[in-house]
């Protein structure tokens, strides 16, 4: 009898330039910048949200988790311009990593490569965005808020 | 339970494009420790091998590593914690030794990056960092560090000047330091010159000159119980205080910025176990992997305050006749960074100035040194601390 071939959700392979990783608890992560959205989730028993997403606490030790959308303003904690590349992002250089400070958590990514060196300053107020690599690859920037 | 000696040291050059394969490069290493201790491989009772992985093809180095230095049928197995492999190593030897499960024991560390090129193997030290969140977006050592660095200047108004003026320092040593990569004077015009490589952007605000290189290399420290110290060794150096600490890995789970958290943790550990405090470090040993994790560590460790590193090196203090000598032997900046065995180096380093052996980078009667080595971007901190 022929075995039905289990699909796998690999999803999170879509993920930034390169992915390292391909399957995941928190594949939705994928599914949320689908639909221009960045999520983390939160423990619906002790209230922790974390950032990057998790699907297990570690504080309770529960696994009941809910998604929530990364909203309004963080600060510019600090970045570096990077002029040189690791393999397979090459193509990209310069570009600039960076981390937000929301407060309960932050979030690391990358500067916008429409902002102006001129125009950074630490802490000032961003927000993410969602965008496609012309490989069609799903990330975030960050804008000025 | 008695106390835990070092009784030999040695490492290898570090060279780039080793002319070999890593179970030779490890022999250099070990032998020249086993010459040190004036001990044979009989003597030796367990290895502890260290590096970090995806740099050779060799999967489970510690099996081939023993087998080439003679040291089996005795146990053998792997460590890694990135840059500080081999302080992990010898955390371990120490315990080892400590419990008296094992009354010799060798830690090995080696490297051989120049089997990759220059850009996968910052890929590969990226992927030390973390691979699900952080490295799709491109991230690689100089570029984290890089964010310290920034934060640093931002919030204590440090400036590119003071971290060119640690390469300058790491220069005057590296120039005296046989096994050295880097081995010409750096000054702080060529990071001003434009035309010069030293002034060449690669994550900003580092620079070329704020970077240590890759190398190939390797190094050895034999660990011993007290008794066999004392019958095997006329010089024997202590290990008194010994303290690690670990941080989250994404930088989006830290607090700190301008300093790292596992080198304040382990220090503090460490120096209450050896029962000193800053004050007491005659001479040190610093992961200046980039020269903002120098500037970082004089305040980590407590030889400066939050903020105040700066005047350390503007003042000279941590120059071979200063308050508190700093990488005296030129640091990973100027010996170069083979990941695995670059702990191991700082510990021999450390040993040859306690026991006077530092030849013309040795800093005048120093009682107890210390070692600070850092895996990953302060993820893994390690602070040993050595006494005569």
């Amino acid at each position: 009898m022929a075995q039905q071939k289990k699909e796998i959700d690999d999803r999170f392979k879509r993920f930034g330039t390169v992915s390292f990783t391909a399957i995941t608890k928190v594949n939705e992560f994928v599914g949320f910048l689908e639909k221009g959205v960045l999520a983390g989730t939160i423990c619906k028993d002790c209230g922790i949200k974390f950032f990057p997403p998790r699907a297990d606490c570690y504080k309770c030790l529960g696994s009941n988790m809910e998604w929530f959308p990364i909203q309004g303003i963080g600060r510019l904690v600090t970045y570096s311009r990077l002029q040189y590349a690791p393999s397979g992002f090459e193509k990209e250089v310069p570009y600039s990593i960076a981390l937000l400070d929301y407060g309960d958590f932050k979030v690391f990514g990358r500067l916008s490569p429409d902002l102006r060196e001129e125009e950074i300053q630490l802490g000032m107020e961003m927000r993410p965005k969602v965008v496609s690599t012309p490989d069609g690859q799903l990330t975030y920037v960050f804008e000025k808020a | 339970m008695g106390k835990v000696a070092i009784i030999g040291v040695g490492q290898s050059s570090f060279v780039r494009g080793y002319p070999g394969s890593i179970r030779e490069l490890a022999f250099e290493g070990f032998k020249e420790a086993l010459k040190d201790a004036r001990i044979t491989t009989a003597e030796i009772d367990a290895s502890v091998i260290c590096s970090a992985p995806e740099y050779d093809k060799q999967r489970s180095p510690s099996g081939v590593i023993a087998e080439y230095l003679g040291l089996t049928p005795q146990p053998t197995f792997y460590v890694e914690t990135l840059c500080s492999s081999s302080s992990t190593g010898l955390r371990l030897a120490y315990s080892l030794v400590k419990s008296g499960l094992h009354k010799v024991v060798a830690v090995i560390g080696f490297q051989k990056m120049s089997e990759i090129s220059s850009q996968e193997s910052q890929e590969r030290m990226g992927r030390g960092a973390d691979i699900q969140w952080e490295s799709p977006f491109g991230t690689m050592m100089p570029a984290y560090y890089a964010m310290y660095a920034r934060a640093h200047m931002e919030r204590y108004g440090t400036t590119l000047e003071d971290l060119a003026l640690i390469r300058v320092k790491s220069s005057v040593y590296g120039q005296m330091n046989e096994k050295a990569v880097y081995r010409k004077p750096v000054t702080l015009e060529m990071f001003e010159d434009p035309q010069n490589p030293m002034s060449g952007p690669v994550a900003s605000p580092l620079r070329v000159g704020d970077c240590c290189a890759n190398a190939d290399g390797s190094s050895c420290v034999i660990v011993a119980n007290e008794e066999m110290a004392k019958s095997l060794c006329e010089k024997p150096v202590w290990i008194l205080g010994i303290g690690a600490a670990s941080a989250p890995v994404n930088l989006a789970g830290r607090d700190l910025f301008t300093g790292l958290s596992v080198a304040q943790r382990a220090a503090e550990v460490a120096y209450k176990m050896a029962g000193v405090g800053p004050k007491d470090i005659d001479v040190a040993e610093v992961h200046d992997c980039f020269t903002i994790a120098e500037l970082m560590a004089y305040e980590n460790l407590g030889f400066a305050k939050p903020g105040e590193g700066k005047e350390l090196i503007r003042g000279r203090e941590t120059y071979k006749e200063g308050s508190i000598p700093v990488n005296v032997d030129g640091g990973l900046l100027s010996k170069g960074h083979p990941i695995g065995a670059t702990g191991g180096s700082q510990i021999r380093t450390i040993v040859l100035q306690l026991r006077g052996e530092a030849g013309p980078m040795q800093v005048k009667d120093p009682e107890i040194g210390l070692v600070h080595n850092i895996g990953g971007v302060g993820l893994y901190g390690n602070v040993t601390i050595l006494g005569r």
